[in-house]
């Protein structure tokens, strides 16, 4: 692991305002940033862990905990909220078996985010499940979306 | 017989909506067909409500788009366009007959849009062919000084919210002597319910680059940032492709075209913070620091990037400067009201029919923008408000759609003119919601430096949060309006300083909904959750089940053919039964 880690940092040598970009790459290879992950980098490049703790909380991008397999993002844009997104994390959080404070399944299966705009604002109230796009939702269609998604995936 | 080509609408809207099929589709059947025509990829063309979708150009200049299409209607559109006809059926708009959606580009007007949906923005030559860098080659043989002199002329302003004029903005940055200088092309649109900048970034990346050469060779830089939002990933790998045959022909890197003009052009993802919109805070975050704004001055035309000059413009800024060079200062500022020049780019969403993307010139009324480019409403609702400017700004009721889009009028309303979202609203939408909706926004993008804009966002939530449950009490919207103010004076950065604005435009326009809540304990639009109940008539109920199979929790019971009856302890209030019922037989209390 971190000798992958060391590829990374190597590529941003001697180059400015490197930080995020590393932290970017590391989570993408390995799915989130943890606390060994955040020392080693620490040592690699010299900046304070404090200082890439700072960071890596102040964007929601950063993940500091394991996600799910598959990502579900709800879009939580005004568009999408006044055609009832509400509604729509409701039905998935009860599909999920999700509490009120959890964001990924027992299984590991799927996290879900909640994010500010999808950009597609035409098809109203929105979800993407890692990079396919539903839209036009009810909160009836959740529970076939999230089956017919779990054969692909079992089958794919 | 006509050389015809085939574009796909495959910008993220076209592809969210299916278009990937009908690309597959159309590639299968040209394959297996004799047709002749040409496939090709294009971006977004702005008729976002009506993909996915295809256009077809024939070289007799013809034009015809068709959209909500389905793989099984392809086969006919070609058989009739191979036979020399325009199919009728699924055709939206036509350049040559009457087509239901023709109106749709009567009032607009397109200079930032107008690559969009027309080339392939992944090849080049496709951009060069319609004068693409012409306009750079004419700025290199002005002085910089020149140019800035033009962009002041065309009364260009800042098309990221403020309005700042670009011109001066320049200047500043020329003025300030040094040997490195930066641009920043700033691509962070955080704004719910905009997507402006997304569809000009995909659908026409070099025209936002050459558009930053210029202004690069004008103030005297020779380094720059493409900040971009890490959640629009196409528009970043499109602006990667772009950058790479730039630099292949010579338009990016040393010695542009055999000057001695050098510039480098990186992208810098963004890593999810709304504030980062902020220049100042943008610069924090491009320099791999927490993206908290700091005091402006110094302005970053005099310190910017690593303390050095840097002139940031906005997606759609930049995207103008071409067309201002190659026709002339004088023909910009021909479009528009006095103070606001040229047109602007919206993103119609929400309960609007036309969603999707259009570009009208500045002067233009609201209700021509909704009426006659937006097509109205998309439900028997009628109109009850339009929110503009996202979450620094406001909502803007019916009685106030003879406003014109010009920067100052629009201030006037309590709105701003903003980047460009424009979400319309009706009867359905809880006008105290959506200001908490946007309250909920900003308070948790507050990077938490300034005081008031770190726990004045957040009481202020939480007074929303009773009130749409409920518990609020009368005194209440002093408190907000109190706390509105103090935010607005003693916030650092323009997100505390118009954080407040969509509870004061809602307040000033909506206070009857306010005091419903308050004093009724009663939501007028039937959205507030814990002010409503849902209720089976049981007069009504012929017992179809209908509502107890869409039911997300499985809350209603009864026997078939027999009342049915909703359980209010499980109930979700997600509406499903009563969308679900044909009877009328479910009632909103």
């Amino acid at each position: 692991m971190s000798a992958n880690l060391k590829e990374i940092v190597a590529k941003y040598h001697n180059k400015k305002g490197t930080l995020i970009p590393i932290l970017q790459e590391v989570q993408r290879a390995q799915g989130f940033l943890s606390r060994e992950t955040i020392k080693t980098i620490s040592e690699l490049t010299d900046i304070k862990v404090a200082e890439i703790y700072g960071v890596a909380t102040f964007y929601s991008m950063f993940r500091l905990k394991a996600q799910g397999k598959y990502t579900i993002r709800i879009c939580k844009g005004t568009a999408c909220h006044v055609s009832g997104a509400k509604t729509i994390l409701e039905a998935l959080k009860d599909t999920l078996n999700l509490g009120p404070d959890d964001d990924t399944t027992e299984d590991n299966l799927f996290t879900i985010l909640e994010v500010a705009c999808l950009g597609c604002c035409s098809l109203a109230p929105v979800i993407m499940i890692e990079d396919k796009t539903y839209g036009k939702l009810t909160s009836a269609k959740i529970p076939e979306i999230i089956d017919a998604f779990k054969k692909e995936v079992n089958h794919g | 017989m006509a050389k015809v080509q085939i574009k796909v609408g495959m910008a993220s809207c076209g592809l969210a909506a299916g278009a990937q099929v009908i690309y597959d589709e159309v590639k299968r059947i040209l394959a297996e067909h004799d047709y002749g025509f040409e496939l090709k990829h294009t971006a977004c063309n702005g008729m976002c409500h009506v993909e996915p979708l295809i256009e077809v150009v024939t070289d007799e200049g013809s034009d015809a788009v068709y959209g909500n299409l389905e793989s099984s209607d392809l086969l006919s559109i070609f058989d009739t366009l191979k036979a020399g006809n325009i199919e009728h059926s699924k055709l939206i708009y036509s350049n040559k007959i009457d087509a239901p959606e023709n109106y749709l580009l009567e009032s607009q007007t397109r200079i930032v849009l107008r690559n969009c949906g027309v080339i392939d923005p992944v090849l080049i030559d496709e951009y060069i062919a319609r004068e693409g860098y012409s306009a750079l080659k004419k700025a290199l043989q002005m002085s910089g000084e020149e140019i800035i002199e033009t962009i002041t002329k065309s009364g260009l302003r800042g098309r990221g919210g403020a309005g700042f004029p670009t011109g001066l903005k320049w200047k500043f940055a020329y003025n300030n002597k040094s040997d490195k200088k930066y641009v920043i092309c700033n691509a962070d649109e955080g704004d719910p319910g905009a997507f402006m900048d997304r569809s000009v970034l995909e659908g026409d990346p070099h025209g936002i680059i050459e558009g930053m050469i210029i202004g690069a060779y004008a103030i005297g830089a020779d380094e720059g940032y493409l900040y971009v939002r890490a959640e629009y990933p196409l528009a970043i790998k499109h602006l990667n492709i772009a950058i790479k045959q730039a630099e292949e022909r010579g338009f990016l890197g040393d010695n542009i075209l055999g000057t001695d003009f050098s510039f480098h052009l990186h992208i810098k993802e963004g890593a999810g913070a709304f504030v980062c919109g902020e220049e100042t805070a943008l610069m924090a975050s491009v320099e791999g620091k927490r993206g908290m704004p700091n005091l402006r001055p110094p302005f970053p035309a005099e310190s910017g990037l690593w303390q050095y000059p840097t002139n940031i413009n906005n997606v759609e800024t930049w995207a103008n400067i071409t067309w201002i060079i190659l026709n002339g200062a004088e023909e910009f500022a021909k479009l528009g009201t006095e103070k606001s020049k040229g047109t602007k780019v919206f993103a119609l969403a929400g309960k609007i029919r036309n969603s999707g993307l259009i570009e009208v010139p500045m002067g233009i009324t609201l209700q021509d923008v909704i009426y006659k480019v937006g097509g109205g409403m998309k439900t028997d609702s009628p109109f009850k408000a339009v929110q503009l400017g996202g979450p620094s700004g406001g909502c803007v009721p019916a009685s106030l759609l003879d406003t014109i889009v010009d920067y100052d009028s629009i201030s006037q309303t309590g709105a701003i003119m903003g980047s460009g979202g424009m979400v319309v609203m009706d009867y359905e939408t809880c006008m105290v919601d959506v200001a908490k909706f946007f309250l909920n926004f900003t308070q948790n993008e507050s990077c938490g430096k300034c005081t008031f804009c770190r726990i004045g966002t957040k009481r202020m939530l939480e007074i929303l949060e009773k009130i749409t449950s409920g518990q609020g009490v009368e005194e209440d919207i002093a408190i907000l309006e109190t706390l509105s103010e103090k935010i607005i004076t003693t916030s650092l950065c323009g997100l505390g300083q118009t954080a407040p604005n969509p509870v004061l435009t809602t307040l000033r326009y909506f206070r009857d909904e306010y005091e419903a809540h308050i004093i009724d304990k009663r939501c007028p639009a039937h959205v507030c959750s814990d002010l409503l109940t849902y209720h089976i008539i049981a007069d009504k109920c012929i017992g179809c089940t209908a509502c107890a199979r869409v039911c997300p929790v499985n809350c209603i019971s009864g026997e078939v053919k027999k009342p049915h009856l909703i359980n209010q302890d499980s109930c979700i209030k997600c509406g499903s039964c009563y969308k679900a019922c044909k009877f009328s037989a479910i009632e909103i209390r």
